[in-house]
Order: structure tokens, then C-alpha cells, then sequence
């Protein structure tokens, strides 16, 4: 029934009246529906976007979230949320949602070239599961593959991880958490034997001074960003000093701000070092009882296709990853040759910033919080740059401890709780291990309760190598999970693109909304997303936290889980296992995968009635078990004891995150010091356990330039990343309509003298074109991004500007991460195209 | 060749098997990218700022508002905060404009301040403002009013 706005103004006045007579009426009557009357359900939920971990209060009501806020009990945030965050209300209702399997169709049978049509699950997985068994049989493991998630669960992490490894025998796995933060987890592991960082967000209110090493934070980790502002704005000797390539909201808010020449942030970490060592700043006693020096092998190439010049030319392009024992003396004169005026001229720094800030570091007194993200992960030498942000913190021994914190930041929900932890990368197993490691596979075997021999040791293709050997017909099986990465890989066009439309490929892409990767792929399935489904994610500070299911997903979509283990009842071991395999352990004969990985007497160990009653929990209902609990107990054995433990799985339910390692149901905020970590021996004071001598590695290298520069035709640097109001490639954030409107598409911010130069006009259409692609946009010569002249800046959310069909697929020859900041571009006026009118306002 | 006119031809019958979500604007490729993939794509002219200053209503409680004027030129750095000079307490009257929220006098562990906590101070972190582009998809989100009194709302259940 409809009423008129005459009959609700008439309610109204009889409440005014009422009110005045103070007369009750029946609710029915009032104006105003108070909150008993909403009958709202409100549950906790970490926040679904970026690494930060912030909790969400999240109200249903009808099997609908109506509403949701910043927990004022969560630990991270404290009743904050960023713009995305506060609407994360709306974004499982874009109109668009996938709700059936979709499959490219062509006289009812499946094809290739043929048109994505609706099918049912049964068809969909029937058709992949056919080309999975044709290619192990004709080709092997190798051939098959899959793209994960720094967003998936933890348990859909360990699931895909169980099935692509043990199930079909290939570390062809690999999350897009690849593109993020592979820098930043290689090199924990390479210089404290542990991934992860040793202390926590608490640093933020310790801290004296904060360094931000091309991170923008004030956009991009927004609620950490007012933990920093806090801690600044109300403790007056407190200071921040941020280093980027341009200027930004963050160094609107900073004491200092750095614009250095893209690259060179390896000859200011340099020069630090080699202040701190020739001013006598150096913690001697630390550096004698806890560190080791090694120097790195140098010229390592780009990470690009062997057969490129700049390989070719390169002498430890095979060898990038070795390091050679050394001494502090070798040391020191590697650095020595880092003088305030190399760094000045290589970075184009002024000198007093820079000495005012190697004096932040190489003062005792001052706790120094080191951030980064993106500015050092995606660097053609970004092992080395995290490696020598952590040689200045192990220096002056400012680590481990309140206030002294080198720390890595994350860009996705669970990096560092899936892609990390789990270990989703194509060269890792949980807890920290390695898959080319023989012990470290038997005892995955041991505890996966599988034949001895089963897992295979040769590390899988990373991100950038997966779409390399897609176009090349060398991985012909391949499923995209949880993540848009024909829009977020670099060199799309050339790339990526061409093996996804390889006829000999089968691409299958698992996702909630019809992202561009959807529509390049042959079978899209409809999947589940946030609190539609039971969920765990770690944050950057090790934080493991839990949420339930509070609302059914629409239509047929289904989560990762429930696809990853249905797909799994398709295979029986003797099609997929090796003969020799199943000879030795006749028992596992005939058996199905999904039998042998979570029937396994450990993942199916919870039943039913072990779940919480008040919610909903499809997976556990229609696999008859409680999943989510099974693969999280078997998980964490893993890492129990190990330093990596975890509590009990019902505690996660009931807190808002605890910080790993969890001894005696106490979390751990600060690793590797004596009276915060429980790992570390009495009377030790400092240990670094993770490695076998207890000691952290101080490993120096050189600077050394980018992959590409600009020339006289491609003459500008490009810069590509975020903005605040969009979470990546925007697929979730474009359809809020506030967050669209407020940020509708991307633009290229431009210094207006290089507008000028060029003939160009704010709001004019231009071609933003490399060597290996263009697109086209418009200029931005103000707002929020103040780049100097010489580099321009283009988000990556817009699938209509797909800035990753210019950018270059060069990788860190370490960590196999892109380097989405350096490469060459020009820009000239779209010819064709009118100016853009009506540009007016802040937009930026 | 062959392969793009194959794929022009399944951009084009795709569109009734995800006749769920209309699109609603011209500039769809922004979500889906352009069909082909390896279509040049024209930028669209930027659009307006919003600045008419009137209010918008929000779509739960906890919703920071969006910020319905222009805000170019604003400064918002460690010297001066510009969205203060109207908002704050103490110049309401005179700028007609809305006090910041109570919320935004308490610190972190909860106390209420005189004066806006210093967490709150990047104002743009949560409140946006808006252009005039029209929304790539609809988006189906239904307010707590709407479910619990769908007679009170103008339009009752069919209204979105």
C-alpha cells in the first residue's frame, strides 16, 4: 500500500499534536521509528577492503544489510572508517550481481568463440572439469593453474592451496597479492627468517617521528592515517617526513616532504646508512650480538621475458636472489660511496631535508616509525629497498620495541592472513615454508595425511610468468579467484589479454560482479562475497579476525570454498596422481580429491551442531560438517608451536582479532624481544628465531636505475596507483554510487607546465601511449596529486582507461613483482576528441 | 579479424543474460571494459562538480554526509584546515553551515574534547564530494525505513 505525502504529513501532525498533549500513541502512529522498532541485527565484520583490518559493525535486518559503522570495540579503528568503509553497506546491491554461471556457448555446446550464456553449475563444472583431466593427462601439472587472492578467506586460501598442490600436484598458484606486497614478504623471510612484521599498529602512538617511504597513506590506509595525524597532532616534537615521487594529501599533512626522481630511494636509504655508520650513530652492541652482514649479487636485470636485451645484458638476471656472506667493513664501504652529494644528485632532493632526516634515523632518542606499501613493493629493486629501510632500523637496533617500528603495510584484507600466512604463493606452504624445501613437504604431507612424495618441489609461475606462459600455450587450465587481474596486471594488451583468448586455454574466472577478466573469460561463476558467506582475514599486524555469515548471497552465487571443494568431488586420485604414487600407498586408490583433502578425518573433524546456531552457514550445511572450523584447526597446526600459533578457532568468534603469534590465549605485539614475545629465551634480550643463528641479516646492495627511463619521445615518467574513494580496479566501489560519483573516472594529473608545453587545457582528451600500449584520458592540472613536471600520475580503477595496457611488465627479479610505478610514457592531445566542458570544482 | 567480429558479436548477446543489471549510463566500459578488450576508448568529458549546497539524506545513521559544494582550493594541511572555518562550533552561526558531529570531539579512548580530536582532522577521508555523473549501475541497497515502514516511505516498496 502506498500512502501520499498528504497522509504522512497528517501522521505527522497527529504525532506533533500528540507530543504537545503529551499523549503516548500506538507506534504505529509515531513519526519516528526508534530503534527497538527496526529490529536491527548487529554483528562485527572486518572492513572488505583494504589491509588495514578495521572492524565493521554491520546491521541486517530481512536478510539485508541495512546499515554499518565503524566498531567503536575494534582495536585498529576505534569507531572509524574511511569513506569506503562506511559504505560498505552497499556494496553486495550493484544491480549487475553474477547470479548464475555464465559459459561461452555456441549450438548449445561450449566454445570458445561462442557467447557467455547462462548455464548451471553442473555444466559449468563439467566443462572445466573435462579440460582440467584432458591437460594433466596430455600435458601434466604444470599445464594447469590458478589466480588468487589476497581477499580470499583463510580458509579458501588453504583450500585452493590443498587442491592445487596435493590435488592436482602443481604450485602453479599464485594470488594477486603477487602484484602487492611479494617484495615485502620475501624479504622478511630473507633477513629475520620470518615473514611479517615484528611489531604492530600500537607503534603508531609511541612513535616521535614517522618516515613514509613512498606510501600515501592519508588515501590509501586512511584509518591508520589518523592514528599517524593523532599521534602528530597531539605530541608537539613528533614529526613526519614522507618521501614520494610527487606530492599528495599525505604530504599536505607531513613536516617534510621529499620528491626524489623515481628510483633513487635507494641512494637516500644508502646515504642513511652510511650517515648513521659515519657519525658514530651506529648501536654497536646490537649490531655485534645480533646481526649478520651479507652484500647481495648486483646487476639482477628486470624480471622481463629472458630473451629481452635488458636481460640479455644483465649478469645475475639467474641469480638475482644470492647473497654472499660479508663483514660490517665490506659493509660500510658500499655505502661509503652513498655521500649526502650522490644522494642529492641522484634523488634531486635538497640537502637539508635529507640530512634532516638521516639524522631522525641516526638519533638515539628518537623512535622511528618506518611505512611503505606500494613505493617500495612494486620496484624493479623493491626486495632491495625493503631490505635497506630494515639495515637502518637493525643499525641502530630501533626495532621490536614500542615506537621503533620498520613496517610493511598491506593493501588487500588478508595478504598477509591468506597470501602470506597460508601461503598461496607459488613457491610457499603454510606458516613460512617453502615448496622447493623436502622437509618442509614431507611435513605438509604428514600433516595432510598424504603418500610421502606426493607434493611437488619445483616452485610454480608467479603472476606476471602465469600470463606469460598462458600466451605462450604453456598453461592451458586456469582459474581466476577472487580478484580483476586482466585490469591490474601490467602490459595487458601484449600480455595478459592474448593467453586468456588462446584457443588451447580454458579460463574459468570466479567472481561477484561482471568485472573485465569476467568478460575475457570463457566460464564465469556467480560467487558469494563479504557476510554473505563465514569469513577469517589476517591484517598487516598480524591480526587474525573472524565474522559469520549474516545474509544469504543472491541467486545461485556460491563462495570460493563451496566451488573449490564441489570442483574437487570431480577427481578421483588415480586420474590425477602419478601411478608410482598410489603403488606405495594403495590405500588412496580410487578415492576422490575432495575424500582425500576434506574427508580426511581432520577437515570434516566438527559437526554440524559445533557451529553457532544463531547464523546461517551454507558451506557447513550442504558439506555436512563444519568446514570453516575443520580447515582452520588443521591449518593452524602448522604453525602451534612454531612461532606462528593461533587460537582456538570459537575464540575468533568472540574477539575483534588477536595478534600472532597467540601463547597462553596472550597475543603478541612486539616479536623478537625479551618481555613481549614469548619465543624469545631469558636473559636473550633481542633473538631473531626465525633464523637457525638467531640473528637478523643486514644485506647491503647498490643503487641501481629502472627498467625503463624517459628519452626524448617517451618523455615522461608514469605513475600508476590508487585514490581514496576506489579499492583497486573499483569493481566493488563503482557501484556505490556515492563513492562513483564522488571519483567517476581517471584522469592524468599533470603538472601544468607540462600541460602547457604540450598545448594541453585541464579537461582536455589525451593519449597516454608507451611503447606498449595507449589509452585515452583527460588532464588533470590540480586537485589532490601535485606531480613535478617530468611525471604524470593515472589511477588504475577505471576499466575504461585500462592504464595497464601502457605500463611495462618488469618485475623485481627477486620477488617477481611488478613495478606499476616507472615507465616511460607521452602525452598528446586526442585529436579527434572536443575538451572536456563543464570542468569545474575539486575533483582530486 | 575473424576473432573481433566473433567477440563484437558475443558483446552483443551478452547483454540479455545479464539483463539483471540494467546499465545505466553511457559510459559503461568504466565497469566492464571496453568489448573487445583491445578497443580504444574515448575518455569522457569530466563532469560537474555538485554545489547546489543542498543537503542529502543519509543512507543510515553512521554515514559520514557527502559534502554538497565545491571544495576546490581548499586547504587542509598542518597550518589550516579550511572545512573548520565553517563547520567548526564556534563559526556555525555565521556560515549557516552544519556543526562537525559530537563524535568528532572524542579522542580514541572515548573522552569528548573541546575542540575536534585530532584523529578527525583529514575531513576527506570520510566525507566526499560529489559530481553530477550518473551512476554506472543501479544499486539496489534498501534503507532500514524503507524495510520496517515501507507505507511511510514516499513511493512505499517500489521506491529505491
Amino acid at each position: 500500500m502506498d500512502l501520499s505525502r498528504r497522509d504522512i504529513l497528517k501522521a505527522q501532525a497527529a504525532a506533533a499534536a500528540a507530543a504537545v498533549a503529551n499523549i503516548p500513541l500506538p507506534a504505529a502512529a509515531q513519526n519516528i521509528a526508534s530503534g527497538e522498532e527496526l529490529r536491527l541485527k548487529w554483528d562485527k565484520a572486518p572492513c572488505r577492503f583494504c589491509g588495514t583490518g578495521c572492524g565493521v559493525m554491520v546491521a541486517v535486518k530481512d536478510g539485508r544489510v541495512v546499515a554499518t559503522h565503524g566498531d567503536m570495540r575494534a582495536e585498529v579503528n576505534r569507531g572509524l572508517n574511511c569513506v569506503k568503509g562506511y559504505f560498505l553497506s552497499k556494496i553486495m546491491y550493484g544491480a549487475d550481481r553474477l547470479t548464475r554461471p555464465l559459459m561461452r556457448m555456441r549450438g548449445g555446446q561450449f566454445a570458445k568463440d561462442g557467447e557467455l550464456q547462462p548455464v548451471s553449475w553442473e555444466q559449468a563444472f563439467d566443462t572445466m572439469a573435462a579440460h582440467w583431466k584432458r591437460v594433466l593427462r596430455e600435458k601434466g601439472p604444470e599445464a594447469v593453474g590458478m589466480f588468487g587472492s589476497g581477499q580470499w578467506t583463510i580458509w579458501e586460501g588453504y583450500a585452493a592451496s590443498k587442491l592445487m598442490r596435493a590435488g592436482f600436484r602443481s604450485n602453479n598458484l599464485d594470488p594477486n597479492a603477487r602484484h602487492c606486497m611479494a617484495s615485502a614478504a620475501v624479504t622478511l623471510i630473507r633477513a629475520f627468517g620470518m615473514d611479517e612484521p615484528m611489531g604492530c599498529y600500537d607503534d603508531f602512538e609511541h612513535a616521535d617521528a614517522f618516515v613514509l617511504w613512498g606510501s600515501n597513506m592519508a588515501e590509501m590506509h586512511p584509518i591508520l592515517w589518523t592514528r599517524v595525524t593523532d599521534r602528530r597532532l597531539s605530541a608537539e616534537h613528533v614529526r613526519i617526513h614522507t618521501l614520494s615521487t610527487y606530492e599528495h594529501r599525505t604530504t599536505d599533512l607531513s613536516d617534510a616532504a621529499l620528491i626524489f626522481k623515481p628510483g633513487t630511494d635507494l641512494a637516500i636509504l644508502n646515504y642513511i646508512a652510511n650517515h648513521i655508520i659515519q657519525t658514530g650513530a651506529m648501536n654497536r652492541e646490537f649490531v655485534e650480538r645480533h646481526v649478520n652482514f651479507r652484500l647481495a649479487n648486483t646487476d639482477i636485470g628486470y624480471g622481463l621475458r629472458p630473451e629481452h636485451v635488458l636481460e640479455q645484458r644483465a649478469q645475475h638476471a639467474n641469480d638475482a636472489q644470492v647473497s654472499h656472506a660479508a663483514d660490517f667493513d665490506t659493509y660500510a664501504r658500499l655505502v661509503r660511496e652513498y655521500t649526502l652529494d650522490r644522494a642529492h644528485e641522484l634523488s634531486g632532493v635538497p640537502k637539508p631535508q635529507l640530512e634532516a632526516l638521516a639524522r631522525v634515523y641516526a638519533d638515539p632518542k628518537t623512535k622511528v616509525m618506518s611505512l611503505w606499501t606500494m613505493g617500495f613493493n612494486q620496484h624493479v629493486r623493491g626486495v632491495w629497498a625493503n631490505h635497506m629501510v630494515y639495515n637502518l632500523h637493525l643499525l641502530t637496533g630501533k626495532l621490536s620495541e614500542p615506537g621503533n617500528s620498520p613496517f610493511s603495510l598491506t593493501g588487500q584484507p588478508s595478504a598477509c592472513g591468506t597470501a602470506r600466512e597460508v601461503g598461496t604463493f607459488s613457491h610457499r606452504l603454510p606458516a613460512d615454508m617453502q615448496v622447493n624445501n623436502p622437509e618442509h613437504r614431507k611435513h605438509a604431507e604428514q600433516l595432510w595425511k598424504l603418500p610421502e612424495g606426493l607434493l611437488p618441489g619445483k616452485v610454480g609461475y608467479h603472476a606476471v610468468q602465469q600470463d606469460r606462459m598462458l600466451k605462450d600455450g604453456k598453461l592451458n587450465a586456469y582459474w581466476i579467484m577472487c580478484n580483476n587481474n586482466l585490469q591490474t596486471a601490467p602490459n595487458t594488451d601484449n600480455e595478459t589479454y592474448p593467453g586468456y583468448r588462446n584457443p588451447e586455454n580454458l579460463i574459468v574466472c570466479s567472481d561477484a560482479y561482471p568485472t573485465v577478466t569476467a568478460m575475457a573469460a570463457d566460464i564465469v561463476l556467480p560467487t558469494a562475497m563479504w557476510v554473505e558467506k563465514e569469513g577469517a582475514y589476517g591484517n598487516a599486524e598480524r591480526r587474525t579476525h573472524f565474522w559469520h555469515q549474516l545474509v544469504d548471497a543472491p541467486g545461485e552465487a556460491r563462495s570460493d570454498l563451496w566451488q573449490l571443494m564441489e570442483f574437487s568431488k570431480r577427481f578421483t586420485t588415480d586420474e590425477v596422481w602419478p601411478a608410482e604414487i598410489l603403488a606405495r600407498a594403495p590405500e588412496y586408490r580410487g578415492k576422490s580429491l575432495f575424500g582425500v583433502l576434506f574427508r580426511n578425518g581432520q577437515v570434516d573433524r566438527f559437526p554440524l551442531s559445533d557451529r553457532d546456531t544463531g547464523y546461517e552457514n551454507r558451506e557447513a550445511r550442504h558439506f555436512g560438517f563444519y568446514v570453516q572450523k575443520g580447515l582452520f584447526e588443521e591449518y593452524a597446526s602448522f604453525g602451534r608451536g612454531h612461532g606462528h600459533d593461533l587460537a582456538p578457532f570459537d575464540t575468533y568468534h568472540e574477539v575483534r582479532g588477536l595478534r600472532w603469534p597467540v601463547v597462553d590465549g596472550k597475543e603478541t605485539r612486539w616479536r623478537y624481544r625479551e618481555g613481549y614475545d614469548p619465543y624469545v629465551e631469558k636473559g636473550a634480550g633481542v633473538q631473531f628465531y626465525g633464523n637457525p643463528d638467531k640473528r637478523a641479516n643486514i644485506i647491503g646492495a647498490p643503487y641501481e636505475p629502472p627498467a625503463e627511463a624517459p628519452d626524448a619521445e617517451y618523455d615522461l615518467w608514469l605513475v600508476t596507483g590508487r585514490v581514496l574513494e576506489h579499492w583497486h580496479s573499483g569493481s566493488m566501489t563503482l557501484r556505490v554510487p556515492e563513492l562513483y560519483k564522488a571519483f567517476p573516472g581517471a584522469v592524468l594529473f599533470m603538472h601544468p607546465e607540462d600541460a602547457q608545453k604540450r598545448g594541453l587545457r585541464r579537461g582536455q582528451e589525451v593519449r597516454i601511449a608507451s611503447r606498449r600500449g595507449e589509452i585515452r584520458s583527460r588532464v588533470e592540472t590540480r586537485g589532490r596529486n601535485k606531480v613535478p613536471r617530468g611525471v604524470v600520475f593515472v589511477p588504475f580503477f577505471d576499466a575504461s582507461q585500462l592504464i595497464n595496457k601502457v605500463t611495462l611488465d618488469a618485475t623485481d627479479p627477486i620477488s617477481k613483482q611488478t613495478d606499476f610505478k616507472k615507465c616511460a610514457v607521452k602525452v598528446v592531445a586526442a585529436a579527434s576528441a572536443p575538451a572536456g566542458s563543464g570542468a569545474a570544482g575539486e575533483r582530486g | 579479424m575473424r576473432r573481433r567480429r566473433i567477440l563484437l558479436l558475443a558483446a552483443a548477446a551478452l547483454a540479455p543474460c545479464l539483463a539483471g543489471g540494467a546499465l545505466l549510463a553511457q559510459d559503461a566500459p568504466r565497469l566492464r571494459g571496453p568489448e573487445p578488450f583491445t578497443r580504444e576508448q574515448p575518455a569522457p568529458p569530466l563532469p560537474r562538480a555538485v554545489t547546489n549546497d543542498v543537503r542529502v539524506r543519509r543512507n543510515y545513521p553512521d554515514q559520514p554526509p557527502v559534502i554538497p559544494h565545491a571544495i576546490e582550493g581548499y586547504a587542509l594541511d598542518l597550518n589550516a584546515n579550511k572545512c573548520m572555518s565553517c563547520h567548526a562550533r564556534r563559526f556555525t552561526e555565521q556560515s549557516q553551515a552544519p556543526m562537525i558531529s559530537v563524535t568528532h570531539y572524542q579522542d580514541r579512548e572515548g573522552n569528548t574534547l573541546g575542540g575536534l580530536a585530532p584523529r578527525r582532522y583529514a575531513c576527506l577521508a570520510c566525507h566526499v564530494p560529489q559530481t553530477e555523473a550518473r551512476p554506472l549501475v543501479e544499486n539496489r541497497f534498501r534503507d532500514m525505513d524503507e524495510l520496517t515502514e515501507p507505507e511511510r516511505q514516499p513511493g512505499g516498496r517500489s521506491n529505491r
